[in-house]
């Protein structure tokens, strides 16, 4: 087997705990091998990374797991996770890379790009592997989702950032348990992280959530999002907003979406008092499912939705929070 | 004299980009062209240093075709000292990689500098690729989705990053690039005095000889990547779409939920 076909996935790690988006990636991994004959190599980057995990990696179709542990990449230092993840290139000569179009990966990824004059495809949505060629075809939205792209990477290594929640992972696969460890390499660091906040405030997961439930002006002010938080609650949501509503204060900019905030892509998408701007579309358009709620029956939002209700936000969402209960 | 250096790219208003009803492709002509919209705010970040820092030269470069002149014009208005156009048939159908190291090469040309800000991403493009792949060449770190500075100093600051459980509160040393987030600052309007000096600027255009670049890295034959293919996704039509606030009409909605196995 020529190491060109080999499919290395850098795996990413929450605290201790194996993110399910390289879980994803093995699964589409393991796809792509039976069509190039390859196989699927797994980087596991992190700290007391919880080991029992790498079962569900095995299963998802891997066909080997490199665990990379150290103390130093507990916080998303770039330097250091940069210095071994390109270590482990130059050991396993992958012919195809593929990282979460994550903050970590989409901030580790172009990096290694330069590093490794490699031909680097952002965000993709669809992987396939062209007949003949073996080569990775990369399919990916651009201008704020109103064009596809199919990209390919001839003469260099082949590295995509993959969105989050596209690919289903598998667990069927019956792989022999391949572990081996990689034994960090040390340096110096001009970055240091202080720290790293995590609360339940700022846990807002939009790329990563299933379904988001979003509010937009039509709530009126701060203490009305309370609806919306609930109805998220319920459907074990992430929360969203417009730029209108992170604009006015209600809510921070993490949770915005569209043009200038976050894209996402989940299987629902429910739009409460929001307008349907495009600069808010093109941040939304692609979920699966789109319910809009506003009283304005000719808000463009109804033109994207699935199920459009024109009514009062405030009378509909907490019914609707009442029947999921 | 302190340098902060700016790229910014000239990209086309999604706002106002339609799809042809009949082909189903973009429709470009007519367009109005635009600042990307993040690369406002690295604008903005780069006037509140110097304002902070004092005796401090602000530079926005961009590489792309002429017109992408007016670009620079507009930053300049703002209060931007000074402009630079990176433009040259040799460059054109760059991909990230080999504009990265395009804009490096325009960067070591100007010399000295103590920050360098780009945008997240461009609306276009929109592969948020080209503010680490500048650092990476110029071999500094870089600091993506910064959404909060709360010290900057030449030589040492400290940025928070924007992460999706949270934040990171990051220490840098040294010359460092980063990538801002809306969450940073609100851009100024420019003042009549800005665009009198945009009017009045000359504006330098670079070109691959001046940047002594590597024929092998830049343009089409000097990018990794190619795009094979391009297609609109088919439009999204609007689907069901009833009227009303009472339980009927919201069990209309929570069947649409149950039978689309969406919860
Ligand atoms: C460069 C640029 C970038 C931008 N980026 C973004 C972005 O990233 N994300 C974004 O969202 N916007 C963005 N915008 C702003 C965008 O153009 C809109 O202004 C914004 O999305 C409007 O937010 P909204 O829909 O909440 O508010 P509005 O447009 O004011 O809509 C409020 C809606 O609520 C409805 N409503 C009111 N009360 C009720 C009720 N009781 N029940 C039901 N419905 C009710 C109203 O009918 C109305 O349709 C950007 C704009 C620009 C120029
Ligand atoms: C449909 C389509 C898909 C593409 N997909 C890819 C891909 O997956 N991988 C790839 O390598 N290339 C890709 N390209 C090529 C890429 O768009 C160009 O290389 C482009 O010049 C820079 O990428 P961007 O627009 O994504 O910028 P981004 O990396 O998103 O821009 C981030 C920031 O970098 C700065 N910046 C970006 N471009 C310039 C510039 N020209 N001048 C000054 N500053 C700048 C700005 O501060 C900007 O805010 C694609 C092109 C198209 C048309």
């Amino acid at each position: 087997m020529s190491t060109k076909n080999k499919i290395l996935i850098i795996g990413e790690c929450r605290e201790s705990s194996i993110h399910h988006v390289t879980f994803e990636l093995v699964s589409e991994g393991a796809e792509l091998s039976k069509k190039n004959n390859g196989e699927v190599v797994v980087l596991v980057p992190g700290y007391k990374i919880d080991t029992a995990q790498t079962e569900g990696l095995f299963k998802a179709g891997a066909d080997k797991v490199i665990l990379l542990d150290h103390e130093k990449l507990q916080q998303l230092n770039d330097v250091h996770y940069l210095r071994n993840i390109a270590a482990v290139i130059n050991e396993e000569e992958p012919g195809i890379v593929l990282a979460g179009a994550t903050p970590q990966g989409r901030s580790l990824m172009p990096k290694l790009a330069i590093t490794m004059k490699a031909g680097l495809t952002a965000d993709c949505t669809e992987l396939d592997i062209e007949e003949g060629t073996g080569l990775l075809l990369q399919t990916r939205p651009a201008f704020g989702g109103n064009l596809m792209a199919t990209i390919k990477t001839p003469k260099h290594l082949q590295m995509s950032t993959v969105r989050p929640k596209v690919f289903k992972v598998e667990t069927g696969y019956s792989k022999e348990k391949n572990i081996t460890k990689f034994t960090y390499i040390d340096g110096d660091s001009p970055l240091k992280i202080i720290e790293a906040v995590r609360s339940i405030e700022e846990m807002v997961n939009l790329a990563d959530s299933d379904i988001i439930v979003s509010g937009g002006r039509g709530l009126g002010d701060k203490a009305n999002f309370k609806v919306v938080f609930d109805l998220a609650a319920k459907l074990n949501a992430a929360v969203g907003a417009s730029r209108a509503a992170v604009d006015a204060g209600w809510i921070s900019y993490a949770h915005q979406v569209g043009q200038t905030g976050t894209t996402v892509m989940p299987k629902l998408y429910i739009a409460l008092g929001i307008s349907g701007a495009i600069q808010h579309q093109v941040g939304m358009k692609s979920a699966d499912y789109i319910i809009a709620v506003n009283k304005d029956s000719n808000a463009p939002i109804f033109n994207v939705a699935d199920y459009g209700i024109v009514g009062d936000l405030f009378e509909i969402a907490p019914k609707l929070t009442e029947l999921l209960g | 004299m302190k340098r902060v250096v700016v790229f910014i790219k000239q990209v086309p208003d999604t706002a106002e980009l339609k799809i042809d009803p009949v082909t189903n492709t973009m429709i470009r002509e007519g367009v109005p062209s635009i600042i990307n919209p993040f690369d406002m705010y690295a604008i903005e970040e780069a006037l509140k240093i110097k304002d902070k820092w004092g005796d401090t030269e602000t530079v926005v470069m961009t590489m792309g075709p002429p017109q992408a002149d007016a670009a620079l014009r507009e930053a300049i208005s703002m209060g931007i000292d000074k402009g630079i156009l990176l433009s040259d048939k040799k460059f054109a159908a760059s991909d990230t990689w080999a504009t990265s190291y395009i804009l490096s090469k325009a960067v070591e040309k100007l010399g000295d500098f103590d920050v360098l800000i780009a945008g997240k991403q461009a609306t276009d493009g929109d592969t948020a690729q080209v503010g680490p792949g500048v650092a990476t060449w110029l071999k500094i770190p870089s600091v993506t989705y910064v959404r909060k500075i709360d010290e900057l100093e030449p030589g040492h600051a400290k940025v928070e990053r924007m992460r999706s459980e949270g934040f990171d509160i990051i220490e840098v040393k040294g010359k460092f690039l980063m990538t801002v987030l809306k969450e940073l600052n609100e851009p100024r309007i420019p003042s009549f005095r800005g665009k009198m000096a945009a009017k009045k600027a000359e504006i330098p255009v670079w070109g691959a000889d001046d940047l002594n670049t590597d024929e092998a890295n830049i343009g089409f034959t000097g990018s990794p990547t190619r795009v094979v293919k391009a297609f609109t996704p088919p439009p999204k039509k609007g689907g069901i779409k009833v009227e009303g606030d009472d339980l009927e009409t919201v069990k209309g909605v929570f069947k649409f939920i149950k039978e689309n196995h969406l919860a």
